[in-house]
This record gives structure tokens, sequence and C-alpha cells, in this order.
């Protein structure tokens, strides 16, 4: 069991800003996140669109934010459990016990929910049949690709993540790769690579088309893909691959007793408290009259949520408000003075 | 104003006046529309504000910008007349706009 002053859900800007409030103010503290990086939905959802309303800071791409905000993490030692998603979350006397899907526990005073929209997870194919065979025979991910050797393969998307594992997988495999449109957003060599298998007869593509059935009984036999135009084609397949991208699920945020509306979470505007004492919510997923979805809300949040968490985590010593230009203190926690 | 309708995928009709310039996915916010998620607030970075646009208004939109259509790639069940609603700012041209929402965003 881990014990911390405070837990940070979420390593987007406002979880790292956080954190870098809480170091300042001499409490320690640990970040999850679902993802496997740190950043975010400035990471993953728009790493190369520029931002232009950071205060300071006339135009960053969301890369250039996240790396931004890591170096000013560099002071500080601060450890991430990336790729991991809190669970469970429960009271033991003054102290909160939470629990990831990987088995890490934490015990601490305070939690800080800086989850964004909640956690990102692969976004899943529409019909509900997909279910009975999902991590058997069809898949969002891939772990072990040689599973697939000597398979028949139907691969559904049309970025990157399609792209590659269609080329890759056509070296053992048989691969069909099926698109709902002509277009490919993914690299252009890729795209180019792959159109060369399709000459080469190495991938069967079809485009305009989109899963309607899958069909079985144990096993996955062959799925449905219809057509813009109505027709349906019976591909024989055995394991089919959804590439579609992230989505943002509130996930198991929602059963921590929190006072939820529309996937955010309501807090005070002093300690962006929810209604359970030591639990804050700080940046998109917290609401309150006014609430601005802006990053720059999120710094000023987690900023003061920091200080709320010095009272449980320091129930016998009185915080004092100082300024980096000045303090002593804060200098030398920064590295700044010995 | 402008008369905006939205159809759930149940069939429930919404017909909303939706002050022009605001966009399509914030008139069905704002009043409470069940059925579009708009997760990311409007940035087009999530296909959670998906919808179906009626035939005959498909050619009286304003047209698809970059990246519009990659984001629809991502959508529930995308069709030839998807649209995502927070790229679809309201005007006097939009008056009478129906929409139809999918099963579900996600």
């Amino acid at each position: 069991m881990i014990k911390t002053d405070a837990l940070i859900i979420g390593a987007g800007p406002t979880g790292l800003f956080t954190a870098h409030q809480l170091k300042l103010i001499g409490l320690n503290c640990e970040v999850v996140d679902n993802l496997d990086k740190i950043g975010g939905q400035c990471i993953e959802l728009y790493p190369d669109k520029p931002i232009y309303d950071i205060p300071a800071v006339p135009e960053c791409t969301g890369e250039e934010l996240t790396n931004n905000l890591i170096n000013q993490l560099k002071p500080f030692d601060i450890k991430f459990h990336l790729s991991e998603r809190v669970d469970e979350v429960k009271k033991n006397n003054n102290s909160w016990e939470v629990k990831t899907n990987k088995g890490t526990e934490f015990s601490t005073p305070n939690i800080i929910i800086a989850g964004g929209v909640g956690s990102f997870e692969p976004r899943k194919f529409g019909p509900k049949d997909c279910e009975k065979y999902e991590n058997k025979s069809i898949f969002y991910s891939i772990k072990d690709k040689s599973i697939f050797k000597d398979k028949t393969v139907s691969i559904f998307g049309g970025g990157d993540s399609a792209l590659d594992w269609a080329i890759e997988l056509s070296k053992d495999s048989k691969v069909n790769l099926v698109h709902r449109r002509d277009e490919f957003r993914g690299a252009q060599s890729t795209e180019g690579a792959m159109k060369n298998l399709v000459k080469n007869g190495k991938i069967n593509l079809f485009t305009k088309y989109q899963l309607r059935n899958v069909n079985g009984k144990d096993n996955l036999e062959s799925i449905d893909i219809e057509h813009d135009d109505k027709e349906i084609k019976n591909i024989k397949t055995d394991y089919v691959l959804g590439f579609f991208g992230l989505i943002m699920q509130l996930g198991p945020i929602a059963n921590w007793g929190l006072n939820i509306d529309k996937k955010t979470i309501s807090v005070d505007t002093e300690k962006f408290e929810t209604s359970q004492k030591g639990i804050y919510a700080v940046g998109d997923i917290c609401t309150y009259p006014g609430k601005l979805k802006l990053i720059l809300s999120g710094f000023h949040e987690g900023a003061l949520a920091a200080r709320a968490c010095f009272k449980l985590a320091r129930p016998n010593e009185k915080y004092r408000f100082e300024f980096t230009t000045t303090s002593s203190n804060l200098l030398k926690r920064l590295g700044k003075k010995e | 104003m402008s008369k905006i309708t939205y159809i759930e995928y149940s069939g429930k009709s919404h017909t909303i006046d939706v002050a022009n310039g605001l966009t399509v996915m914030e008139g069905a916010v704002q009043n409470n529309i069940p059925g579009i998620d708009a997760d990311c607030g409007g940035s087009m970075a999530c296909a959670t504000c998906h919808v179906y646009v009626k035939e005959e208004w498909l050619n009286r939109l304003p047209k698809k910008e970059d990246g519009e259509e990659d984001m629809l790639d991502m959508a529930f069940e995308p069709k030839k007349n998807s649209r995502l609603s927070c790229q679809l700012m309201v005007s006097e041209q939009l008056d009478g706009l129906v929409v139809n929402l999918p099963e579900k965003q996600v």
C-alpha cells in the first residue's frame, strides 16, 4: 500500500499543474492515468492543434503544452502510474483507500480527480453480438500478434493503427481491410504501402463498407459488411480488429458516491471539494456556477485544491502562503537554493 | 432565432428555437436534449455530437471542414448524411433544419 499526501487521477494539463502546486507547498503526490502517456486530451486528441488561450503563451500545440508542464515538474520527484485506471475508492477512517485495475493500492487523505471527461477507452463496434466475441475473436488492441498467424483477419478503420496492422499482419495472415469511405487518415506513405499490398493481392480492401453483423456459435465464423448502397457481403473470418480511436468514458468514477450531473462533478469554489470530504475535482470534470472548460481554469482550480489538501495531509501545521520569487522554502523545493 | 428539430433515436421529437450563431450541438446541450454528448465541448475532437441530417438539407449546409470527415470515421454508425453538430452554425439558412440522433454516441 502506497501512502501519499494526495493522489491525482488524470495526467492531463490540470493534473500536472496540480501536482506542481502540491509539491511546491511541500506535499507529496502520485498520479494515475489510464493512458500509456502523460498529457491527457492534449496529447491524445490534439497533439498538433495549436492552442491560443493559455495566459502568457501566445500559441502552443497540445504536445508543446504537455512538454512544458512536464518540464515544470522536473525539480520534483513524482511517481506516475500510467496505463492504470482507478477502480475502487473506499473510506477508511480519515483516509481513502484506492485501488487500480492493476492492483496498485494507495492510502491517502486527499484524492484529486482531474479526469477530464473520464478515461479513454477504445471505441467499439456497434452490433450487439460483438460483445460475445470480445477479447476472443474481436479485439480493439493487439497484445500478441502470433495468434493471427495463418488465420483470416478482418481489420476495420481508416487511420494509422488500422493501416499499420493491415500491413504488418498481411505477412503471415489473410487480411481484409474494411473502411467506411475511400479516403484514409493514415500517413500517406503508409497508405501507399497498403495500396501496393492490395495490388499484389496481399490485402483485400473493402471501402464504403461497415460491419453489420457477426455470425458464429462459440467461435466467430463470419461477418456481414454493408456497403453505402445497402449491398451486404458475407466474409469468412477468424478474427476481427477494430481501430476507431478512443472515446472518453466516465467509468468507475460514477460509483464513488459523488454528485454527478451530465458526466461532471459538482464542487465548491473554495476548495474544489466534492460531496465527499477529501475528494476534490478540478479541470473539465468539475462543475460549479460559471465553470469554463478552459485549461487556465483547471490551473486555478488545481492550485486551490492543492491548498485544501494541506489541511488534511498536515492537520497539525498551518499553511502559509508564499511567493516563488521570494520564499526560500519554495526556492529550495524548486532546487534553486541550497 | 432559428427552429431546429432534434429527433431522438426513439422517435421523440424536440423543436427548439436556437439563437443564430450558436451551433446545432450547443442548441441541444443548452436545452437538455438527450442523445448529444459533446464530450470535447465543440473542438471537433470526439465525434460524440454526431447527427444524421435529413437528405434535403445535405447540400444546404456549410461544407465539411478538414477533419470533420476524419472524426466521423470514429462516430457510432456513420452514414452519408452524418455530420458533427458542433460544426453546424445556426443561421437563418438553417431555419427548419431537422436532425436525427444516432442510437448512441459511443
